[in-house]
Parts: C-alpha cells; structure tokens; sequence
C-alpha cells in the first residue's frame, strides 16, 4: 500500500475569495424558483446565468492555462467553484465545459484545432461538451461513433451539457483504439431529453455524416483521465448538495413546531443530524482531497475514486434524509428538497456509479477477489 | 520552526545520543529535553513550539534509525488526555513535575472520572473531595478504569461543593495512584481480559498542589480532557492502518475466503476508513492553523466506532470456520490497550467499546446537534437545582 502524500486540505485565500464571489453571484441570479421552472420548460435562467458565471466572472476558462488566455486555476478552485453550484443546484455547463471537455482538451494541446478550442473557452465564446452519456465512468466502455471516408456518424444517448455546448469532443472508434475528433453542434442532431435532474439536463446526440476535425488520434487515456478529473471534482459539488440538504433542513426544523415544541428538538431527529452532520464533514474533506491530489497530479486514481464514491452516497443520503425530516412540505414542487433530490440521485451516476468506483479501487489498493493484477 | 529545521535538530540530536547505545529511558529523556518529545508543546516542556503537524515527521525520523520509543500504547490516556490538559491548565510547577515522566513512560495515567451512577452524565459525579489542611481528603468509588493497574497517576474528577448545582461543584486533581487509599480491582470484560477496573478511594490524600484548575472549575477542565480524548481516539494517521489495516491484511492472507459480496462491502468500508482519515489530516491542519477542532474530533470518533465495528464484525465473517474460534478467554490484566490486537473474535468485542468509551456515540451526537448545529437541548430536570437535592 503506497503512503498517501501530504496535501493541504485548508482553503487558500484566493479560493475563499471566488467562493465568496460565486456564492454572491448565484445569491442574486440563481433563485430555487428559476431552477424548478426548468422541469417546466422555462431555460431562462440557465441562459443567463452561464454568460455572467463563464464570462463576467472568467469561469469557463478556469481550469485553461493562462498561455492560451485562462484562468490558469487548479483542480482546488474549480472544486471550490463546483461546491458552490452544488449548494444552489445550479444549472450551468462548468463541469461538462469547463472541466470535463476541457481537460480532455487539455491533452490534446499540441493540436492547433484544441489549442484553438481551449481559447475560445477561456473567453466565454464557445462551450464545449464530451460527447458521452453522463453515466459514463472513466473504466466504461465507451461510445461508438465511426468515421466512414472522414465523416463521422453514430448517435449517443443522454449526453450532459451538449444542449449548452457549441462544440462538441466526440471519442471516435478507430481500429486502433479511440479519436478524439472536434464537431461543430450545428452539424450533430441534438435532441433534448426529459431529465431527472433539469437543471442538467440531457441531450441524445446523432450525427449522421459530420465533419470532425481531429484533435487526437490515440485519444483513450486523454478522456478516460478527463472522466476520472470530471468523478474526482464532481464530488465537491455534491459536497455542496449535501451540505445545502443539512443546513436547510437545520433550519427548518429550528422553527417548525409540533407537539408544542420545535421539532428539531426532539432526540431521534437530533440524532440523524448529527450523523449527517459528520458525513457531510467528511465529505468535504474528501472532496478537498481529491482536488488537491489532481492539483498536484498526486494519488489521483485513489483520491478521486474514494471522493466519487462516498461524495455520491452522502449527496442522496443527505438529499433523502432533507425529504424525510422535513415532512410533507419537502414532497411539494414549491419547497426545493426535490431539485436537490433530483441533482444528488442523477450526480450519483454521473462519471460512473459508487460501485464501479469502488471496483476500480480494488484493483488499485489490491482487494481484489481472484489473483492480485499482474 | 520549519520541517527542515526540525529535521536537522533530530540529527543532531542522533550524533550526540546514540539510540544503538544510550539507556532507553536516557535516551528518551534527552530527547524530551531536547523539545523533540511532542515538537507543538513549548520549550522547557518536551517541545519547540513548532506546528505539531510536524510531529509525525519528528517520530519517523526516530523510528527510521530504529531509536527507543515512548510506548505510547501503555500510556494512551496519560499521552492522549492527562498530558494536554496539564498543559492547558497545569502551573509551571505541575506540568515541570509530570509532564517529563508522563512522555517517557516512566510514569503511566490512567483517568478516575466514571462512577457507577454518573457514566453519560459525569458531571453528576459524587466522590467527595474535603479541604484538610493544605489538601484534600478523597471517597468515593470510580469504574470502568482502564490500565489503573498500571497507572502511576490518574486525573480525578471529585465533588467539592454538594451545595451548588452540578457542574459548578466539581474539581479536577491530580491523584497518586500510591496512596494506600487508593483500592484497584480488576473488572473483566467482554473479551475475557481485564483491561479496565474499579477503583476505591478510601481517605486518598491529595496536596493542594495537585490541584489542576480553580476550585469548581472541574467541569472545564475536564471538558479538555474529553475533547481531546476524542480526538485522540478518531485520529487516524496513515493510509489502512489500524482496524482496515488489519482487516485489509486478512483479506490478502485468505484468497480462499474471499467473494464479490464480502469485496463490496470491504471496500465501501475501506473507503470510509480513508474518508475518515483524511478527515483527520485537515483536522489536524486546522488545529495546527489555530481554528477550534473538538466538534470535528467528535465528528471523527462517530465515523472511527462505526468503521471500526463495521470492519471487525465483516473480518470475522470473513474468516469464515475459523472466525468461529477465539484464542483464549483467559482472564489477563493487559500492559497495553490495542484495539487491532491479538484475533479477529477479540477485535469485534474490542470494538464494541469504541461507542461507548469517552462518551457514547448517543451523547456525542446530542453534542453536535446542541453545540455544532445549534438544535434544542436535552430536558434537563436536574440543571438549577444544587447537586445535592438531585434525584438519584
Ligand atoms: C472499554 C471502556 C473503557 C473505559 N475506560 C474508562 C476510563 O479509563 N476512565 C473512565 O473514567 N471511564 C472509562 N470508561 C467509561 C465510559 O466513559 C462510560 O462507559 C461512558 O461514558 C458511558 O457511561 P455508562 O457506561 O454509565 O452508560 P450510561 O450513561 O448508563 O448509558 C447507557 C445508554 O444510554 C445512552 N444514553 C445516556 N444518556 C443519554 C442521553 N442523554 N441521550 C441519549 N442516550 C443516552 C447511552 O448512549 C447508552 O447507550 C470506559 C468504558 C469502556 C467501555
């Protein structure tokens, strides 16, 4: 068993600083009330917000370095980022952008077309999106679009951030493995799907003969790795789902009354909060972890594994335990419980289930069932 | 003081003390003196007043050149509990006098504070301590006293004033486990071993000057005893040590045993040792960076119990015929408390007491929902009232 590196787990100042912004910003722009009109139909919110998150506040291009006009941030800040979308169940690309496309993106930066690509991000022109269902796992197999005389054709089902994306990072099955090939979104089919969670909503994607330019020809590590960086950082937004579960349930039950006394009085109620409590701290250690090992390129694939698949459990235990001691208000549409039920259940899934996690982690830490990897 | 600077001084500290060659408790002495015993302590009292993250560091570099250690498993509440609160509210004098013996071994503690009728409810405590003279006059019965048998000195918490409520009527003492007052009596447990005892105290002369803290300031004092012994017992250190460590260890050792079912719920657990782990590590950053921890400590302990107990119940599933035997049930009174020792059967007992010892997972969650999330207290029927009308 390899020894863990030393990693700072406290917020520096300049990540408490864009909490605080972000926090400010979603404050004002991002009411519970505009995010349930989603399920409704009504996006507004999600197109004004990006634009004041992705450009007035330089988000998008966060995680590009700033040779190719970014934020030249690390995987720490854009967690702090993420915590805070979570908190307010925020509809914006950041994570299928900003961090999934892009560090797929990444690692096709000595191609001119992604280095262009990464630049248009970093100004807030373009958004990007990998072209796989969100429930892809950086271990599963992925998508199979082909290239027939340079044309690519294939449909993929349920694909996150496409309906935000102008430019899509489609993985393209070769004979030797997998492309990665850029695709305008005007040139793709893109149909919108009823969701789970709305304000992530999904797309099945077809293209029928597009025109791709490619970014990598030998491209599976790059977005199996962008897969494992989108696992490891999405914990710190479901960090912020659970944390946004506890505290709002905290308060409600300070003021509800029943039986002559304020219900979160009572020891049983207590109690569960309590337990709720820590799992939420220890989440966010976790997720902190997880963002600093991929800062450092240090103890990735335990970090980010260990962070996705607790972060994701405590996300829906929260969000459950929300429902349950709140009572029949939080089965309303009009209390937010459910917008948080919904992120949690659906970011359960999102960049490979717990369980998948926890296999790849058997390998890794050797606890596996049969001969130990060779 | 930065690593390297604290890497050099432990160098230094090598050349003029060969650990291969000089007395173990010389050796162990010097390096006190030499403020390399717990770097975060001040100088004069075993330390440097350096970041005591930088402990671990400290205690590799000994470890790696194979020096003597302190054995701080026979002396877990004196190292984890006595010694942070002498610091906290010890004299010159007192923490001069026990601190130096307290790290070296040479004087191991245990913790008289539980009473067959005050375990949750401590403060409800009722040995008696009288002024005389310029000392006091201990009775009383304490129980549940780990390593009393052992012990040299133990911090006591006793009634001085019967007539104010509860909390306010107590004081903490330092109390020589010497005295011939002083009554220890093995109390088997669970594993068939005696780790714990009872504890008489029977006219137990204790000088003034062992008093830690103000006269009725017991209730506080003891609280720093408390919150560090829960973060002394939630604090993990490296990746899969303890209970996974142990647990992660018979996984490899019995290929035969080992089923997709029993692998999923090993690593979930794994996983929450490493969660609570890293927990740890930025608790301890943020002690180190002056933020307040206890609620965290108490945090970690909830996880630590649960993981624990979790671990050692699947380790015995795990093994399957041979999880069905037991080494001995030989009452023994043990030098050392282990919670990882000896067989798997010995570590699921063990571990039920992770719950229980230094304040029930019931009453540390009752202490995060009050303190940490700021819900309701308790009823408390007995708060106003002085100890002594108290129902009991
Ligand atoms: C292995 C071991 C070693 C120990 N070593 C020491 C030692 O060295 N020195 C020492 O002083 N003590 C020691 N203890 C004692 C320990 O601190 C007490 O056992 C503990 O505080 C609980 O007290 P109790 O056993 O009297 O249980 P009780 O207080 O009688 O509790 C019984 C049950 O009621 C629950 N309960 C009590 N009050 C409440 C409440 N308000 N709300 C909800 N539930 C409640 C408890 O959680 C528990 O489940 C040790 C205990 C163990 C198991």
């Amino acid at each position: 068993m390899s020894s863990a590196p030393d990693l700072d787990l406290l917020p520096s100042d300049v990540e408490t600083a864009l909490r605080k912004t972000v926090r400010a910003l979603l404050a004002d722009r991002c009411p519970t009330a505009a995010v349930t009109a989603m399920y409704d139909g009504d996006r507004s919110l999600a197109e004004a917000l990006w634009p004041a998150l992705a450009a007035d506040l330089g988000l998008a291009g966060l995680l590009v370095p700033e040779a190719f006009g970014g934020g030249g941030a690390s995987a720490v800040e854009a967690a702090a980022v993420l915590d805070e979308l979570g908190r307010a169940c925020a509809p914006t690309p950041f994570l299928t952008s900003s961090v999934v496309a892009t560090s797929v993106l990444l690692s096709c930066a000595d191609v001119d077309v992604a280095r262009e690509a990464l630049g248009s991000i970093a100004a807030g022109d373009r958004t990007a999106a990998l072209v796989v269902p969100l429930s892809t796992g950086p271990d599963a197999s992925l998508p199979s679009i082909t290239e027939t005389d340079g044309l690519l054709s294939g449909a993929v089902r349920s694909v996150a951030g496409v309906i935000e994306a102008d430019l899509m990072v489609v993985p393209v099955r070769t004979p030797a493995g997998v492309a990665v090939h850029l695709v305008e979104s005007a040139a793709a089919a893109i149909e919108p799907v009823v969701s789970l969670d709305m304000a992530r909503q999904l797309a099945d994607v077809t293209l029928d003969g597009a025109v791709g330019r490619l970014a990598l020809a030998d491209g599976e590590a790059a977005i199996r790795s962008g897969l494992l960086a989108g696992a490891g950082l999405l914990a710190s937004e479901q960090a912020g789902v659970a944390r946004w579960c506890l505290e709002q349930t905290v308060a409600y039950l300070k003021v509800r009354r029943q039986f002559g006394r304020v219900v979160g009085g009572f020891q049983a109620i207590k109690h569960r909060l309590a337990d709720l409590y820590a799992e939420v701290e220890a989440a966010s250690a976790a997720a902190r972890y997880a963002a600093a090992a991929l800062a450092a390129s240090e103890d990735v694939e335990i970090a980010a594994r260990v962070a996705a698949s607790y972060c994701s459990d405590v996300a829906v235990h929260a969000a459950e335990e929300a429902v349950q001691l709140c009572g029949g208000i939080a089965m309303t549409w009009e209390y937010p419980a459910h917008l948080y039920l919904k992120r949690a259940k659906a970011d359960q899934l999102a960049w490979g289930t717990p369980s998948a996690h926890r296999a790849a982690l058997a390998d890794v830490v050797n606890l596996v069932v049969g001969a130990p990897p060779a | 003081m930065t690593i390297d600077e604290l890497r050099r001084r432990v160098a230094e500290f090598l050349a003029a003390n060969d650990p291969g060659t000089t007395d173990r408790t010389d050796f162990l002495r010097a390096r006190y003196d030499a403020g390399l015993a717990w770097v975060g302590f001040p100088v004069g009292h075993g330390g440097l007043g350096a970041d005591q993250a930088l402990q671990p560091e400290v205690d590799r570099l000994f470890a790696g050149v194979g020096a003597p250690d302190n054995d701080p498993a026979a002396n877990g509440i004196g190292l984890g509990m006595a010694a942070p609160t002498i610091l906290a509210y010890g004299t010159e004098e007192q923490k001069r006098r026990f601190l130096g013996p307290l790290w070296t071994g040479e004087e191991r503690w245990c913790q008289l504070f539980s009473e067959p009728g005050a375990g949750s409810d401590l403060a409800n405590v009722s040995t008696r301590a009288v002024r005389d003279g310029d000392g006091w006059v201990v009775n009383g019965q304490k129980v549940w006293t780990s390593q009393a048998q052992n012990a040299r000195f133990a911090i006591l918490v006793a009634r001085t004033d019967p007539d104010a409520v509860k909390h306010a009527g107590l004081t903490y003492f330092l109390c020589d486990m010497t005295d011939p007052g002083v009554d220890v009596r093995p109390l088997r447990q669970i594993t068939g071993e005696a780790e714990f005892n009872e504890v008489f105290l029977t006219d137990v002369r204790i000088p003034d000057t062992q008093r830690l803290g103000s006269e009725g300031e017991g209730w506080r004092v003891a609280n720093t005893t408390l919150n560090n012994e829960r973060v002394s017992i939630g604090k993990g250190g490296e990746r899969e040590t303890g209970m996974i460590g142990r647990v992660a260890r018979t996984w490899r050792e019995h290929p035969d045993r080992r089923t997709p079912q029993l692998q999923e719920r090993l690593l979930r657990l794994w996983v929450e040792a490493e969660v609570a782990r890293i927990t740890g590590v930025r608790l301890v950053q943020k002690l180190a960076d002056g933020q307040p921890g206890p609620p965290e400590g108490s945090v970690l302990k909830l996880l630590f119990a649960r993981n624990a107990q979790e671990l050692s119940g699947l380790e015995v599933e795990l093994l399957g015929e041979d999880g069905l035997r037991y080494s001995d049930w030989t009452m023994v009174r043990p030098t050392h408390v282990e919670f990882t020792g000896r067989d798997a059967g010995f570590r699921y007992l063990r571990a039920k007491g992770n719950s229980i010892e230094g304040g029930t997972s019931e009453i540390i969650r009752n202490i995060v929902a009050e303190r940490v999330l700021g819900l309701p207290a308790e009823h408390r029927a007995d708060k106003d009232r002085p100890w002594k009308e108290l129902a009991r």
